[in-house]
């Protein structure tokens, strides 16, 4: 199991073929508390680097952006009802969907955890 | 707001204080400002309605329009707003606007009368920051022989917001209890002048209050001590004014939007709608007369989903308007908005279609405010 980012603040988790998608903790900081969270469907196909999701604060919309492409497999049911889990325990209980890898591959394009912390400065 | 570049920033007397409190900041009409603390807008947001939110708006503009009466400084008043100055008792505060000769509003702002002794013919204002110097310059330009501006750079602006906010001003200044809103009380603490008016731009009851910027970070420090009393920062300070109906300039007005269409008649007294004589009277006074081809009016989104501004109005399948503010209502628990639509469309549970990220979005007009306004009066 390991953890890749995104320069727009996502994280993958992959685990087998699949992978657990959601924004990263210095993401929700710079977003403030996060009241609107808008899923894609079950089934979808996403691309690497399309929008996958809408998350908003109070103060601003931001697109989420699919880490890999794939089909979205499963969402977070429960996020839309309570966005805050997103600031609360957003590499946790946050996630937004889980993605069936198309192409292992796209996973070398992305950052590992000490090349992300060192991008935003932890 | 123009984006201003970090090296052209101006500081506010709490620029430190703000820091020091954890502030995120931020650049707001050419000031680093902050825009949350560590609590976050939500919180923050609900701290005020429940107790008391301390605010820094030292960037907007505090000045004096003074003469030797105030006839004299009331008439030339009266040539730039559209709100009745003359019949202000002393110590009597209002809401007006300046005009451009064609009824469009160049800037929101307050007018106070002076209540000083040796000052009768002084008229208090304060005006936004991102029009600050614009404001001075037309209202220099338009002053009669005799009618002076002058331009306060070294006093800091503070606001205390929320049910606990007078209480808390009352544990130093007793007198401020019984002082209705929209009036001032002058007074002395600990050597330290204090400009107190019951007012602000929350919706909530509160004080603005002016103070020497010398003054303002050991008076900011002992109201913290105060544990009803948290900072709070822009973020919070929009969503309440949101909730609260209330107008962001360059926002919901500005020098296309009339009063009237604004729906600021409120803010125009009678003698004035009848007299004319300010900027724009002829529109104004037709828009009066005959209403407005379209009003500001509030916009309640079915669901979660915040409408921005900018947001598409659509309604009979075509645009009947645009959102001008629009976010998260912390205290409404969902999402607020309000913009311009024709005046057809504008009676509160007409049903309308917001274009939000490319998808329509159901909305009703809903009346304003959205959180009930608890002004002392």
């Amino acid at each position: 199991m390991t953890t890749y980012y995104t320069k727009d603040h996502e994280y993958v988790r992959v685990e087998g073929d699949t992978g657990i998608v959601g924004i990263t903790d210095y993401a929700q900081s710079q977003l403030g508390d996060v009241v609107f969270v808008e899923l894609p469907e079950v089934g979808k196909a996403v691309k690497a680097g399309g929008e996958a999701a809408v998350v908003e604060s109070v103060k601003a919309a931001s697109d989420v952006y699919a880490p890999v492409s794939g089909e979205v497999v499963a969402v977070n049911d429960g996020l839309p009802d309570s966005p805050a889990t997103i600031n609360e325990d957003p590499e946790g209980k946050g996630w937004f969907m889980k993605i069936r890898l198309a192409d292992k591959g796209e996973l070398a394009g992305l950052m590992d955890e000490a090349a992300y912390k060192a991008m935003i400065g932890a | 707001m123009a984006e201003t570049a970090a090296g052209d920033l101006k500081y506010t007397p709490l620029d430190a204080w703000h820091v020091a409190q954890g502030a995120r900041m931020v650049p707001f009409a050419g000031y680093s400002m902050p825009v949350q603390y560590k609590d976050g807008i939500l919180t923050e947001h609900l701290w005020t309605r429940a107790h008391a939110g301390l605010f820094d708006v030292s960037h907007m503009g505090q000045c004096f329009v003074h003469s030797d009466s105030w006839e004299k400084t009331a008439a030339a008043l009266e040539t730039l707003v559209p709100a009745d100055i003359l019949n202000l008792k002393p110590g009597q505060q209002r809401y007006s606007q300046l005009l451009a000769p064609d009824g469009g509003i160049l800037d929101d702002l307050m007018i106070t009368r002076s209540a000083y002794e040796g000052h009768e013919g002084w008229a208090y204002l304060v005006v936004n920051a991102g029009c600050k110097d614009a404001d001075y310059a037309h209202i220099a330009a338009h002053l009669p022989a005799g009618v002076s501006l002058r331009v306060e750079q070294d006093l800091a602006l503070i606001a205390l917001q929320g049910p606990e906010a007078v209480e808390v001003i009352a544990t130093m200044v007793p007198a401020i209890r019984t002082v209705p809103f929209m009036a001032y009380h002058a007074a002395q603490l600990d050597g330290v002048w204090l400009h107190i008016s019951r007012s602000g731009y929350t919706g909530e009851d509160g004080v603005e209050i002016s103070i020497p910027a010398k003054d303002v970070v050991a008076f900011c420090d002992r109201l913290l001590k105060d544990p009803r009393v948290r900072p709070i920062g822009l973020g919070a300070r929009d969503s309440l004014r949101l909730e609260a109906g209330l107008c962001l300039y360059g926002h919901d007005i500005d020098t296309t939007t009339s009063p009237i269409e604004a729906d600021l008649k409120w803010s125009i007294q009678k003698r004035r709608r009848e007299q004319g004589g300010f900027p724009g009277a002829d529109r104004i006074r037709r828009e009066l007369a005959a209403g407005p081809a379209r009003l500001r009016v509030g916009l309640l989104p079915e669901g979660r989903q915040p409408a921005r501004e900018g947001t598409e109005i659509m309604a009979d399948g075509r645009r009947i308007g645009t959102v001008t503010s629009g976010g998260f209502g912390p205290s409404v628990n969902g999402p607020v908005a309000m913009g311009y639509v024709e005046t057809a469309f504008a009676a509160p549970g007409t049903p309308v279609t917001l274009i939000v990220r490319g998808k329509e979005l159901p909305a009703r007009i809903a009346p304003m405010p959205f959180v009930p306004h608890r002004y002392f009066r």
